[in-house]
């Protein structure tokens, strides 16, 4: 059913003419060095990137290879830092100009590639390339897979991405979780909760990567640390500020330090790069019936299907969970029938911490681990609970599938796909204006 | 290792022009915090709205440059109003859950590919700031041996300082003004303004746009000095680090935010100098395994995060301010 074909990806990577030439300036990189630095302020000294994308498999009526045109590359340094991005044009190229020398990573971003082109799923959507000004032009060239995917019909393309809407919306479930757990038990909004899930990423790849742990034991293992930082971090900081009587205010502040300070520690630990765990890394998709889904995508929804009603039931049913909802209505009605509330905080922000370091290392699965994973969940999971209701864990359940699907199905309705996210936006503060409570929430609890 | 150097590059930095942008929209922040209680985790939004204002109008739009001006400030108002409206009714954390989450938004259309017709895409904008520099009446730079500075940074300062000099004399006007009172006591308990028959929530917005407004002009300030506007540079690290120098200097000053910004780029620039001399050359003073270069920049950040937490914690008046006037507590 599906033919496959090889396309080539060649990146030439050289010291091209000053800024003039760039609009002309494609296949062959010129190697004559740039005497003096072009005018432009953006273009630096007149290096660039140049990319060619071509489907090798079919070729035009020259014998060339089909050119690929208006798919996005996006050039970022080793920090993670976008410097550059260009749509390749009618004859499959781009430029992409650059300040300076260095180890640059290229990425193709697989959205934008024409209807009935599909990456190969044993490729990667990354190219490192290296720049050195002065030296030799670099030609750097690698074959990327390319199947044809049949042409999708509307119906199919709108099926798709609510089955891949689930998907997200459970894992950003389990962070949701996690913040209304905590948000429960302590009233702080916590602003560092985005870090929180970049640690369920970057702690599985250390696992996996540098311990050599299979992904899932990492994963398994990544959700321990997370329970131990969860204790950790109420013990050290949160539950002496509570001591102290420290207002919600100067917490919520207190939040943002710590998300500054955790958000620089993966950067500084993890680096900047987007790196991709040693196994899942892409699988092909099956069919079943009219939904296509991957055995990772699979396995992703079924375990977050698991521990979200492992925790929905434990919430309803067992001592700890009473006593959680307990001092979540009312804490000093707990802690005068005899609670302690201290201990039952400190559960909460154990689960909650455990709960979010699972959505990030199901998310890591499902895409790649970054240092940024977290920061552009926060907002979903933000849209998510005040959807939902703060503090209430139906809540954050149905505002997280609702966030989920309405991000993923916004592209098929025509939102630009790269901010496929202002839809969460819209519906923040529509809920706002609308029924600030949130769906579930209550009345009481919005001030 | 160079001490003399780091000094300079710090003090240099402290009275440049970076400095003075994290001033203004510390300035802004004093206004919604300092004095309202008004948690805008979203400065770098407003800033974002106020400089692509001015250079969309002028690339994209070839409006004139002082009708840039103009949609730089109509912008940040704006969207004051459009964050303002659902959520200054509600507790606190709503405010912040909406500035934050529409400046990381912001962030992502402007960067994003399909309209780098109209923001530039990752590259941003340019060439919108020609109007500004031949305004420049200085010949040449400044050089006083120790610190020196260029033609075009001369200019950038002259003007900014007298910026942030006109906010302050602002925000020293209002808020000694009855007005500033009825914000002040807002902050303290909302509820007894609002049984003294003050429209709470008027104030609150009246509060919410000045502070934009200023946020704005931070960035409008930020997309002069810099000729480029660029999308990644608003992201939220940019509010955090505004924070930091507003509860350095302390919150409901008129001069805290100023004193702040100063003392918080010395020590932050002095910081990245000495970490990247610790880590230059091929045999550096760290070794390699522990910090390379690339890392060495970030090591202010990761102390910049430390000192908010412990600031707020431990010192949340800054250095000038009243502890009674930040015992902000409630909604």
């Amino acid at each position: 059913m599906v033919s496959r074909l090889i396309a080539l990806l060649a990146v030439t990577a050289a010291l091209l003419l000053p800024v003039a030439a760039f609009a002309d300036e494609t296949s062959s990189p010129s190697p004559s060095p740039s005497e003096s630095a072009p005018a432009g302020e953006q273009v630096g000294d007149g290096t660039a990137i140049g990319v060619t994308l071509s489907n090798a498999s079919e070729t035009t009526e020259e014998g060339t290879p089909e050119p690929i045109p208006g798919v996005t590359l996006t050039v970022t340094t080793p920090d993670g830092e976008e410097v550059g991005e260009a749509v390749t044009d009618a004859e499959g190229k781009a430029n992409i100009p650059l300040e300076m020398a260095g180890t640059y990573t290229v990425t193709l971003d697989e959205d934008t590639l024409p209807d009935g082109t599909e990456l190969d799923s044993s490729t990667r959507t990354e190219l490192e390339v290296k720049i050195v000004i002065g030296g030799r032009p670099t030609f750097v060239a690698f074959p990327i897979g390319v199947q044809a995917a049949e042409t999708t019909g509307f119906a199919q393309k709108l099926v798709d991405s609510i089955v891949s809407g689930i998907r997200f919306g459970l894992i950003v479930a389990l962070a949701a979780l996690g913040l209304s757990l905590i948000f429960g038990a302590t009233g702080l909004t916590n602003f560092a909760h985005g870090e929180l899930i970049t640690m369920g990423g970057v702690v599985t790849y250390w696992f996996n990567r540098d311990a050599g742990l299979p992904v899932i034991a990492a994963g398994a293992a990544t959700v321990v640390v997370s329970a131990l930082f969860g204790y950790a971090q109420d013990k050290v900081l949160w539950r002496p500020l509570r001591r102290r009587g420290t207002g919600l205010i100067a917490m919520m502040i207190v939040s943002i330090g710590f998300a500054l300070f955790l958000r620089s520690i993966w950067q500084y630990t993890f680096g900047g790069q987007t790196k991709t765990l040693d196994a899942y890394t892409t699988q092909a998709r099956k069919s079943y019936g009219p939904i296509h889904l991957a055995d990772k995508e699979i396995a992703i929804i079924l375990v977050s299907i698991v521990v979200i009603t492992i925790v929905c039931v434990a919430m309803m049913k067992t001592r700890l969970g009473k006593a959680m909802r307990a001092v979540s209505d009312n804490p000093a009605l707990s802690a005068s029938s005899g609670m302690r509330v201290d201990s039952v905080i400190s559960n909460a922000w154990i689960l909650g911490t455990a709960l979010t370091g699972l959505s990030g290392v199901l998310l890591a699965v499902n895409s790649q681990v970054s240092f940024q994973n977290g920061s552009r969940m926060l907002l979903l999971v933000f849209a998510a609970v005040t959807l939902g209701g703060l503090g209430t864990i139906w809540g954050a359940l149905f505002g997280s599938m609702v966030i989920g699907i309405v991000v993923e199905v916004g592209p098929t309705f025509g939102v630009p796909s790269s901010i496929k996210e202002v839809g969460a936006l819209v519906v923040l503060i529509l809920i706002l204006l609308i029924r600030p409570q949130g769906i579930l929430g209550r009345r009481e609890r919005i001030g | 290792m160079d001490f003399l150097d780091i000094l300079r590059t710090a003090l240099q930095q402290a009275l440049g022009p970076t400095a003075i942008v994290y001033a203004l929209a510390a300035i802004g922040l004093n206004v919604h915090f300092g004095y309202t209680g008004l948690l805008n985790f979203g400065q770098s939004g407003f800033m974002a709205v106020g400089a692509y204002g001015l250079a969309v109008s002028v690339v994209v739009a070839d409006l004139p440059f002082w009708v840039g001006i103009f949609f730089a400030f109509l912008a940040p108002l704006v969207l004051a109003i459009i964050l303002g409206l659902p959520t200054l009714r509600l507790r606190a954390d709503y405010l912040a859950i909406a500035t934050i989450a529409s400046s990381e938004v912001l962030r992502l259309i402007f960067g994003s590919v399909e309209m780098k017709d109209t923001f530039g895409g990752s590259n941003g904008l340019t060439g919108y700031s020609s109007a500004y520099k031949d305004l420049n009446p200085y010949s040449g730079g400044l050089d006083w041996g120790f610190i020196s500075y260029r033609r075009d940074d001369l200019w950038n300062i002259t003007v900014g300082w007298i910026l942030v000099a006109l906010c302050c004399l602002v925000v020293w006007a209002l808020m000694r003004s009855p007005w500033g009172r009825v914000l002040r006591s807002i902050r303290e308990d909302e509820d007894a303004v609002r049984s003294l028959g003050k429209n709470v929530f008027a104030y609150k917005m009246q509060a919410l746009v000045l502070g934009g407004m200023i946020g704005g002009l931070a960035g409008l300030y930020f997309a002069l000095k810099q000729s480029s506007v660029v999308p990644t540079d608003y992201n939220t690290n940019l509010t955090f680090l505004a924070y930091t120098a507003l509860l350095i200097g302390g919150a409901a000053r008129v001069l805290g935010p100023v004193v702040g910004a100063v003392i918080f780029w010395f020590l932050l620039s002095g910081l990245g100098e000495f970490f990247s001399q610790m880590t230059r050359g091929t045999d550096p003073i760290l070794p390699s395994w522990l910090m390379d270069q690339t890392q060495s920049s970030l090591v202010r950040f990761i102390l910049t995060g430390l000192a908010l937490m412990l600031l707020m914690i431990y010192r949340p008046q800054g250095i000038f301010g009243d502890r009674r006037e930040i015992a902000i507590d409630g909604r």
